[in-house]
């Protein structure tokens, strides 16, 4: 033990910032209607800043967030999928959707009270479970639905004009949705405002994970998966572009001080796909091995933009305002929060194995990972696409892989003795030996 | 100098299995079925497995489990997961042996192993009981046969009948409608080991199949099964004289390198 190197730690200062903010988005959105405001609902998608436009009184509930919420509760989310289940939808549905409708259904909201019903649901779909989860809802709850198709395929591959406007069109007509629902008008000056920010928060983010390439890492992926959520709540908000900015600084500074999440540091992992967070104590097992999970490709790049070059390699995109992007009209900031959203590593995931595989393996060189730990997560179709593919193409690579199987939102998928069982297994073969 | 006598404890979901060595020479193996108390059943193996090597509990050196339940083993000075283990064993046996395919009575497991014996890549079959022996026990059930003689039939078998089921409870059903259309049971018996057959090499092949391979495991005993197995990857996989033993000869070897 005395001959492990030991790198110096520090509790995260913006930690209780972090905690405060997110408690005040979902406590905003509960009491939006009680003080005279809008509340919406949908996806964690690219669309927030456009109901963002319409005044500083509109809350969002999105939705993956949302449900993620209530899978760390098992004891709530048992209810909400049980409820589901009585009335006879299946079990192998996206396990975020049946959390949220479950949490309908039921009448809770995860945050205490009754659900608070929206006064509108917005989505915007590039998975199929996208486009049926909030038209089933608006029935159920009588509400104005409207969805925007995001059929296409990353950007940061070819341009394709035509593709980005069938994206533009309807966001576009989205604002008149929500012009004629709310009886508002949208402020296109605030949209602008609302474009800059979401794309400095997004770029932000790029930029904090990119830190985590330095060893010893500045942040581990389990409390990265408590800080990425800003990036998924209302990215245009001012007040969650200033919280990474204060991340940012701090991140960098750890790096500079060489201060450490993990003290006993000795093995860098990379992971894949959203965690089954009931357990996110399977990372607090893999720091017994000293191993720090540095992230993946989901924790950078589900709203995380970057720069993606012909080799793969990835560099944070500067925001809009830093690219010296001018924004002046309406279809401006559309546009450009489209073109801006449509390079995220996300998009791979859901549309070619092989893009996957080969960022991951840039992942790993980048972040200098000396092995992956891949959840097979029977809870999201999209994101579990193709993980064999990648697994397989990862080991020709030389670089070793576990697999596990899981449910992000549903923990009765997960057997978390098995789980620890194969990780023992993963790491006696690696040579690893728990440092306590 | 005097040589160590040291144990290997393999706790597995059906049963427990001890090997005990003198040097690198097994001197003892005990067996017996695990039951609702591991500790007892472990004993019971203890007990076998030293009355055979003619000695006490008291002059063993050092004991390395290994197991599902290798964290309740008695007398045990460290651990091993079965994987581990497993390569170990196989390694010993056989320097040439590239990948070992274990089936026990729950689970299935498929490994890749390095010259220096050191497992570099695993697949587990452990969410259904349809890739283990307890889906052949059933089946065996099904048509009011002792296991041995279940497993025999398949050998006289000339005709291949695909069974569709995906778990063992509906393959059981399947299984009651073939004896109903008066399908030979020598079939019956060749299309359930085709089955679990068609499952493990599905499952080993995600580490890659490379010769040689080696079978082990209370499965490796079933003759209709190695020879599923042998047709699926169209070569002789080498079937140990104790396969079930392999585990906690793995074990017991590293509690001998332990010791030295
Ligand atoms: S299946 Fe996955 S990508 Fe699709 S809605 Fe559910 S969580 Fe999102």
């Amino acid at each position: 033990m005395s001959d492990i190197k030991r790198y110096k730690t520090e509790p995260l200062k913006c930690w209780g910032k972090a905690k405060e903010l997110r408690a005040n988005y979902y406590k905003e959105y509960k009491e939006a209607k009680s003080k005279g405001g809008i509340c919406w609902s949908g996806g964690a998608e690219a669309i927030d800043v456009i109901p963002y436009a319409f005044g500083d009184d509109v809350h969002s509930l999105t939705a993956e967030p949302y449900a993620a919420a209530i899978a760390f509760d098992p004891e709530f989310a048992h209810r909400c999928e049980s409820a589901l289940e009585s009335k006879g939808w299946a079990r192998d549905m996206c396990a975020y959707m049946r959390n949220y409708w479950g949490s309908v259904l039921i009448d809770e909201y995860a945050f205490g009270g009754p659900f608070p019903k929206p006064d509108f649901n917005l989505q915007s779909g590039f998975c199929c479970t996208h486009a049926k989860w909030f038209q089933v809802l608006s029935l159920w709850e009588d509400v104005p639905y409207f969805n925007i198709d995001i059929a296409t395929i990353p950007f940061w591959k070819e341009e394709f004009p035509n593709r980005l406007q069938y994206i533009v069109d309807q966001m576009h007509e989205s604002i008149e949705f929500i012009e004629k629902v709310t009886g508002r008008e949208c402020d296109d000056e605030r949209l602008i405002e609302g474009v800059y920010n979401d794309s400095r928060t997004t770029s932000l983010w790029a930029k904090i994970t990119e830190l985590n390439q330095n060893t010893p890492a500045p942040l581990d992926e389990k409390s990265m998966y408590s800080l990425y959520v800003f990036t998924t709540l209302d990215r245009a908000r001012k007040e969650f572009v200033d919280f990474y900015e204060e991340l940012y600084a701090e991140t960098k500074d750890r790096v500079d001080r060489g201060i450490a999440a993990l003290a006993t540091e000795r093995f860098r992992l990379m992971s894949d796909s959203q965690p089954p967070w009931a357990f996110l104590r399977v990372w607090r097992y893999l720091e017994q091995f000293g191993v720090v999970s540095t992230g993946s490709i989901y924790t950078i790049g589900l709203e995380g933009v970057w720069d993606i070059a012909d080799d793969w390699s990835l560099t944070p995109r500067e925001d809009l305002k830093s690219r010296g992007v001018e924004l002046k009209t309406r279809d401006d900031a559309l546009r450009a929060m489209a073109d801006w959203h449509m390079r995220r590593p996300i998009y791979a995931m859901f549309y070619n194995a092989d893009w996957k595989s080969k960022l991951m393996m840039q992942y790993a060189k980048q972040w200098n990972c000396d092995a992956a730990m891949l959840h097979l997560n029977r809870g999201c179709e999209g994101t579990s696409l193709g993980i064999m593919e990648n697994r397989a193409a990862l080991i020709k690579t030389g670089l070793p892989v576990l697999t596990y199987e899981g449910n992000m939102g549903d923990d009765r998928d997960f057997d978390e003795g098995r789980t620890i069982a194969r990780i023992d297994t993963f790491m006696e073969g690696l040579g690893l030996k728990k440092l306590t | 100098m005097i040589t160590a006598i040291t144990a290997g404890i393999d706790l597995g979901a059906k049963t427990v299995k001890v090997v005990i060595l003198k040097g690198k020479e097994v001197i003892g193996r005990g067996i017996a079925t695990t039951g609702l108390d591991q500790k007892k059943s472990a004993e019971k193996a203890f007990d076998a497995a030293l009355k055979e090597a003619k000695i006490d509990l008291k002059d063993l050196d050092r004991v390395v489990a290994t197991g599902v339940g290798r964290t309740e083993a008695p007398n045990a000075n460290s651990q091993i997961t079965e994987v581990g283990a497993d390569a170990k064993g196989a390694i010993f046996l056989n320097p040439a042996i590239r990948t070992v395919i274990d089936i026990g009575g729950e689970e299935g497991r498929g490994i890749k192993i390095s010259p220096e014996g050191r497992a570099v890549d695993f697949a587990i079959n452990e969410k259904c009981a349809a890739g283990a022996g307890a889906f052949t026990e059933a089946m065996a059930r099904a048509l009011e046969r002792p296991l041995k003689e279940f497993a025999e039939l398949a050998l006289k078998s000339t005709k291949s009948i695909p069974m569709n089921a995906q778990c063992a409870v509906f393959a059981e059903s399947e299984v009651v409608s073939l004896i109903h259309a008066k399908t030979p049971h020598e079939d019956i018996s060749r299309a359930v080991h085709d089955s679990i057959a068609d499952r493990i090499i599905s499952m080993v092949r995600r580490v890659g199949i490379e010769k040689e391979v080696l079978l082990i495991g209370g499965v490796a005993h079933n003759v209709g099964f190695v020879n599923s197995l042998n047709i699926g990857l169209k070569l002789e996989v080498i079937v140990p004289e104790y396969p079930e033993f392999i585990g906690a000869l793995g074990a017991a070897l590293v509690a001998a390198e332990q010791q030295e």
